[in-house]
């Protein structure tokens, strides 16, 4: 068992930074682009949803791990799909059990999770071929990408759209949440745009070219750093004689 | 060779679904009197936000009556609805009746309207909307108070002329870029109001009845 772990694909750490930044679902992949501009009015709706959609990632990656040797190709993607459609209905009764006004205002967006291809992508990609630990780790590295994006993206939308952070955090928390809300621009500011569709498209597309910057500035850098070891190798070697 | 596949395959994926309805079926289970219970509670908060317990000692979610089929109509509704009847030791209080109108901006907006039996507005809330965020939605009690001028309002005041957003020489504010959502939510709330007045004798004869049979109950 232990050696097949071992022997079973990437580093733990590689996971870790493919699902959270180097193939994020929402910024690189561009998985699951309809929940995510339509849901992040707001931090407690993109909150929400991507807590759910990370519970179905991680669930359903770590069952079709379990499986993938039991499945034969010509039925393993009708077999994905019920597993993750299950796992879909258990989190939307759910929600509907414990946090109902939230149930209410996500509506359709939370069965549409089945059809968020990041999750059947996962499946299919990584967690087919991978042993089961690998598979929950990148479930829950892809969802808590795609979660962080939600969440950024609600943020950013909701203080210039609304003038609020954290509004409404009582649905998800209970009352302990009723006095997070901030409001830093005062009472009646707001910011049409940033509320509407095309808020979300250009917000979306700020946070990807955001990306995209810090990767091309780190490229940067280590191109600079690697060079530098021959440019300055005699200096290395003197102070070296003072320890 | 084929057929031998087919079978297997069938098998398996016959096995899957029968283990997730099962998983399905648990969870349902569960979850069943939570959800009716968080459903019940949802309920219950809008109609006491229009008639609060002071007003009334009735349970009012159990207190219906059914909207006759030929006011659906003038209600919006299309599979009709029921009309919680508040009472305070007996006497009814108010009614709270639904009503949706399919002229707001996107579609319909649904509102439960309270109103006294002496025929004044007790208070009016949007339970469902899509109305532009920022815009329209300010009819939602969440996002403006917009929602609270009709309380007290009724027939006579102000008068019909009265019912119309400011812009037409109404008494109500719209806002601003947004005249649709509110002329389409005041005119529904007159409606309702002409409504009450047509139907408001049967309401009190019926509400009356169910009094004296509950207090026949309680003398059993």
């Amino acid at each position: 068992m232990s050696s097949e772990v071992i022997s079973d694909g990437p580093s733990i750490s590689e996971v870790t930074k493919n699902g959270l930044w180097t193939n994020n679902p929402a910024l690189v992949q561009l998985l699951g682009l309809c929940p995510l501009l339509a849901v992040t009015g707001s931090v407690v709706n993109a909150l929400g949803l991507g807590l759910a959609t990370m519970a179905v990632l991680i669930g359903s990656n770590t069952i079709v791990s379990l499986i993938r040797n039991h499945v034969s190709d010509a039925v393993r993607l009708p077999a994905f799909v019920i597993i993750i459609a299950a796992f879909v209905t258990c989190a939307e009764l759910l929600m509907k059990a414990y946090t109902y006004e939230l149930y209410q205002i996500l509506g359709i967006f939370i069965p549409l999770i089945v059809t968020n291809c990041a999750i059947l992508g996962r499946a299919e990609a990584f967690a087919s071929k991978h042993h089961v630990g690998y598979a929950a780790l990148d479930g829950l590295m892809m969802g808590m990408g795609f979660l962080l994006v939600l969440v950024a993206l609600g943020a950013i939308r909701e203080l210039f759209g609304q003038g609020t952070l954290f509004a409404s955090m009582n649905l998800l928390f209970g009352p302990v949440a009723n006095s997070w809300m901030l409001q830093p621009f005062g009472e009646n500011y707001s910011f049409l745009i940033a509320v509407l569709p095309p808020g979300a498209f250009l917000v979306t597309g700020l946070l990807i070219a955001g990306k995209n910057y810090i990767d091309a500035v780190l490229k940067r850098r280590a191109d600079a750093q690697r060079d530098r070891p021959i440019k300055g190798a005699k200096r290395i070697r003197t102070t070296g004689h003072i320890s | 060779m084929i057929i031998k596949s087919m079978g297997f395959n069938s098998i398996v994926l016959a096995l899957f679904a029968l283990v997730t309805s099962l998983i399905l079926a648990t969870t349902n289970e569960l979850t069943f009197e939570r959800i009716e219970q968080s459903e019940r509670e949802a309920a219950q908060r809008a109609l006491l936000e229009i008639i609060p317990l002071e007003r009334h000692d009735n349970d009012m979610l159990m207190d219906v009556q059914p909207v006759p089929e030929q006011f659906w109509a003038t209600l919006g509704l299309k599979k009709g609805g029921n009309i919680h009847i508040a009472r305070d030791q007996g006497q009814p209080v108010a009614a709270i009746i639904p009503a949706v109108t399919p002229k707001g901006y996107s579609g319909d907006i649904s509102m439960i309207i309270g109103i006294n039996f002496n025929g004044s507005i007790a208070g009016v809330r949007v339970v469902e909307h899509r109305e532009t965020p920022g815009l329209g939605d300010k009819v939602d009690l969440k996002k403006s108070d917009w929602i609270l001028s009709f309380n007290g309002k009724s027939l006579v005041n102000p008068q019909a002329s009265g019912w119309k957003v400011k812009k037409e020489g109404g008494d109500y504010d719209q806002f601003t870029g947004a005249t649709i959502t509110p002329r389409a939510v005041i005119n529904q709330v007159l409606k309702t109001l002409q409504y009450f007045e047509d139907d408001r004798e049967r309401l009190l004869q019926l509400a009356a009845a169910n009094a004296a049979r509950k207090n026949e109950q309680a003398a059993l």
